[in-house]
């Protein structure tokens, strides 16, 4: 059992199971569907993951950080529907420069993102609450704000820029939706690496007093933390809104969940303080695959749910038969 | 008594775990009514010995008997059902339950009814009533500060009226000298009663006072097994190590120079420390005693900005300190060691390097800029690991794998990573071998005669009384005196513990064994 156990462990650790997982998915749809090595299916596969991994970037820190956000999903749905509103409004403003009202409705969305964030953080570390019920209760409120919005009504109009530049953008053969989760996830792996405030991270997730007393500032940190999963949900938002072309209020609904399935399949531990963000894009591309898989196997979208679920138990279940315990001797 | 019939006997036990030998052909018995002392640095053995007789873990090999007959399979149920009851340092107790309900667990009157609850209420009162313990039976145990939780431990190991064997592992790492005597004083009953106990622990004092036998384990092997009678403390030290060990406590030359920090009129925000005034020199070990729970522990953390002040200056090299915050007191050279390495100290899933670079990403040569130098944290880590002889010497292994002592010595290491002038000390040495404690009082007088100022808070007399250049003595968060030269007595500290000025009482009328 012992060695069943580091074994398990070592396998996680290295990251060696998320591959084997993603070759043996892709192998065996391969097999039974050869229209998955279909080019366009795998771009659009490249871009379901780089959309989920950008999410995802935002949970792992919190996770890592020894917290959970819920409120991802909404936040998705709240940035698709603002960036569709405020580019309509501010090109009305400045109708001789489509693209920098673009730009300003991005940023701004990206801020609402941030602040909804950084209020779950300071309700988690100032008021001591318990992240989940913070961020599920934020939920409904901001599902609630969106709603009463949009009256559940899609906002169509965004610039064709918008949709074809970053939606169905190329850059030579890769999508820009991929280059930009790249990107991000490239500097998220610089601040978990080489800074010092991505260690602090790790140090807070793994014990709060421990950090406290190598004078790491707690709270500030958290709610810092808290305010980038906000803001990486809203960029996913405006890039999942890129490319379905239209503000929706239904986005993201599954999202909050498979933000945190990809981070516990990429090897972020539940109780904090480790997690790699390479690992955590790779897992989001195993879910992605696992989606696009029961797709082109034509299994009903309900069912996909059902394997999300099974997915995140099992993943659950071998972080914590490989996880640390604190003993003694 | 020693003489008493077997209760048990392990012959040639032999355990393994991944690679390396925990266990290696050990024979261990124990006879009714004796106390026998299982004595070895961490990683010796002694866990996994008690794990085999408790039935958590199965040996490869051995024979294990209990009262003469064989035992093919010994499981923690059948343990339990043959009268082993034991006390580890992990507590088991259920912090949202009361005492009472914790010491019935498992073992509550067949139908718990109202009238039922009240009856165990009673019969738990009365019961650590005659242990003399003193616990309120219907507080919940997460309100018991440290010492009387494990003082509900222990009466929950006891609470068996059929315990032949009783194990104990460090019982009094967390109790008072006061409580320590009143467990000394059952554990006496017990023996006349014919209870056998197996009694693990560091302390000399407690191991002089208590054992009949004493067992020494190396490296998973029995050294030897000794009438406590016959063997002088540096004799059980050297069996231990497997090596001389010079005098334990080192002789600390104390050369106090200018006042590098001092404290005014200090009062918490909790009330636990009232008015504490004092000062640490640089080139000198300061002591700070007190009974547990006396505000000791606090001051430090008061120092440090980790809990609220409610009034008072801390002055560090005569600058004052507006309001102490952890990340600006290291900038100006304090550092603070808190007691509890596991909830307070250490990053246990992160590696030691982390860990010990923790307190100085703050330096520019480390993370300037907010970007990590890499290499140069290495590089540094690893020679501050090397100067404490931290084993193994595995910077990037988590810090879970390490053992008590090594733990402390990582979070040393914090302090030896940026240039620290005053340290702050809680119990440096609780629950870690003799060898490791050894090498912290060494590293302490390196500090010291180097000319670091040191705060040693500690609830070990002799670690006071033989490290300190003075001593203050607190008293429900006061400090009630400070001892210093002739003064520094262990009759005058036990005369302060309960708020008597030295001078004003005769000193010397409770020495202890």
């Amino acid at each position: 059992m012992r060695s069943a156990r580091a074994c398990l462990a070592s396998l996680l650790g290295s990251g060696g199971m998320i591959v084997l997982l993603i070759v043996l998915t892709a192998a065996g749809t391969a097999l039974v569907q050869p229209r998955f090595f279909n080019a366009l299916n795998i771009i659009n596969i490249l871009r379901n993951a780089a959309i989920l991994s950008v999410a995802s970037m935002g949970q792992m820190l919190v996770m890592v950080a020894g917290g959970f956000d819920l409120s991802v999903g909404v936040i998705v749905a709240l940035a698709s529907v603002q960036t569709a509103l405020l580019s309509g409004i501010i090109a009305g403003w400045m109708p001789d420069a489509p693209i920098l009202a673009l730009i300003l409705a991005t940023l701004l969305t990206m801020v609402t993102g941030a602040l909804i964030g950084s209020v779950n953080g300071a309700f988690v570390s100032v008021f001591r609450l318990s992240p989940f019920m913070v961020t599920l209760a934020m939920s409904s409120v901001v599902m609630g704000v969106t709603f009463y919005v949009t009256k559940g009504i899609p906002i169509y109009g965004l610039p064709d820029a918008f949709m074809n530049g970053i939606g169905r953008g190329m850059i030579g053969r890769c999508p820009v939706v991929v280059v930009i989760a790249v990107a991000i996830v490239a500097a998220v792996i610089i601040l978990q690496r080489a800074t010092t405030l991505g260690r602090h991270i790790y140090a807070v997730g793994s014990s709060p007093h421990a950090a406290r007393v190598s004078g790491v500032r707690v709270r500030p940190l958290l709610i810092g933390v808290y305010a980038v999963s906000g803001a990486a949900a809203a960029i996913a938002g405006i890039l999942l809104t890129a490319r379905i072309g239209s503000g929706q209020s239904t986005l993201g609904g599954t999202l909050a969940l498979e933000t945190i399935a990809a981070s516990v399949v990429g090897g972020v531990s539940l109780l904090g303080g480790t997690g790699r963000a390479e690992r955590v894009m790779l897992g989001a591309l195993f879910l992605s695959l696992v989606a696009n898989a029961l797709n082109l196997l034509r299994i009903d979208s309900k069912y996909q749910t059902l394997v999300l679920g099974v997915v995140l138990i099992a993943a659950v279940c071998i972080e914590s038969l490989s996880g640390v315990r604190r003993r003694h001797d | 008594m020693a003489g008493g019939a077997h209760l048990l006997e392990l012959i040639g036990a032999r355990k393994r775990f991944a690679g390396s030998v925990a266990l290696d052909n050990v024979d261990f018995d124990l006879r009714a009514g004796e106390v026998h002392v299982l004595f070895g640095e961490n990683g010796a053995g002694k866990s996994t010995l008690i794990n085999v007789i408790t039935g958590n873990v199965a040996p490869d090999a051995g024979e294990y008997r209990l009262a003469g007959a064989v035992v093919p399979h010994m499981t923690p149920r059948l343990a339990r059902d043959s009268g082993l009851a034991s006390v580890f340092q992990e507590f088991s107790l259920a912090p949202d339950l009361s005492v009472a309900d914790n010491l019935f667990l498992g073992r509550e009157p067949n139908r718990v009814t109202f009238l039922n609850a009240r009856a165990m209420r009673k019969a738990a009162g009365e019961f650590l009533a005659r242990l003399r313990f003193n616990v309120p039976p219907e507080a919940l145990v997460s309100r018991l500060s440290r010492a009387e939780r494990q003082m509900v431990e222990i009466a929950k190991a006891l609470m068996d009226p059929h315990a032949r064997i009783l194990i104990l592992d460090e019982p009094t790492a967390s109790l008072t000298d006061a409580d320590a005597e009143k467990l000394f004083a059952i554990i006496a009953d017990l023996k006349k009663r014919g209870v056998g106990v197996i009694y693990v622990s560091h302390r000399m004092r407690e191991i002089r006072q208590l054992a009949d036998r004493i067992t020494i384990l190396r490296g998973g092997r029995l050294v030897a097994t000794v009438p406590a009678g016959g063997v002088t403390e540096s004799q059980l030290v050297e069996l231990m190590v497997g090596r001389p060990i010079g005098d334990l406590y080192p002789k600390i030359n104390h050369h106090p120079a200018e006042v590098r920090l001092a404290v005014e009129k200090l009062s918490s925000k909790d009330g636990r420390v009232r008015d504490v005034s004092l000062n640490v020199r640089a080139g000198e070990v300061v002591g700070l005693a007190g009974l547990v729970g006396c505000g000791k522990g606090e001051v430090g953390r008061l120092v440090f900005g980790l809990d609220a002040i409610a009034g008072g200056r801390v002055t560090v090299d005569g600058q004052a300190v507006g309001r102490p915050a952890p990340r600006e007191m290291l900038r100006s050279g304090v550092c603070y060691f808190p007691a509890d390495r596991g909830q307070d100290g250490l990053a246990f899933n992160r590696p030691v390097r982390e860990n010990a670079s923790a307190a100085a990403l703050d330096l520019r040569a480390i993370g300037g800029g907010g970007l990590l130098r890499l290499r140069e944290e290495a590089r540094r880590v690893q020679s501050v690991l090397q100067r404490l002889s931290v084993r193994p010497l595995a910077p990037e292994q988590q810090v879970v794998q390490f053992s008590g002592g090594n733990r402390q010595k990582i979070m040393l290491a914090r302090g030896l990573m940026r240039d620290i002038r005053v340290y702050l000390f809680d119990e440096p040495t609780v629950g870690i071998d003799i060898g490791a404690k050894a090498e912290i009082y060494a590293l302490v007088r390196d500090l010291t005669e180097a000319g670091a100022a040191v705060l040693l808070s500690s609830s070990e007399l002799p670690e006071l009384l033989y490290l300190a250049n003075r001593i203050y003595v607190m008293h429900e968060g006061a400090i009630v005196d400070e001892l210093s030269g002739e003064n520094k007595t262990e009759a005058a500290i036990l005369a302060c513990f309960f708020g008597r000025k030295q001078s004003d009482s005769a000193a010397g009328s409770r020495t202890a064994a």
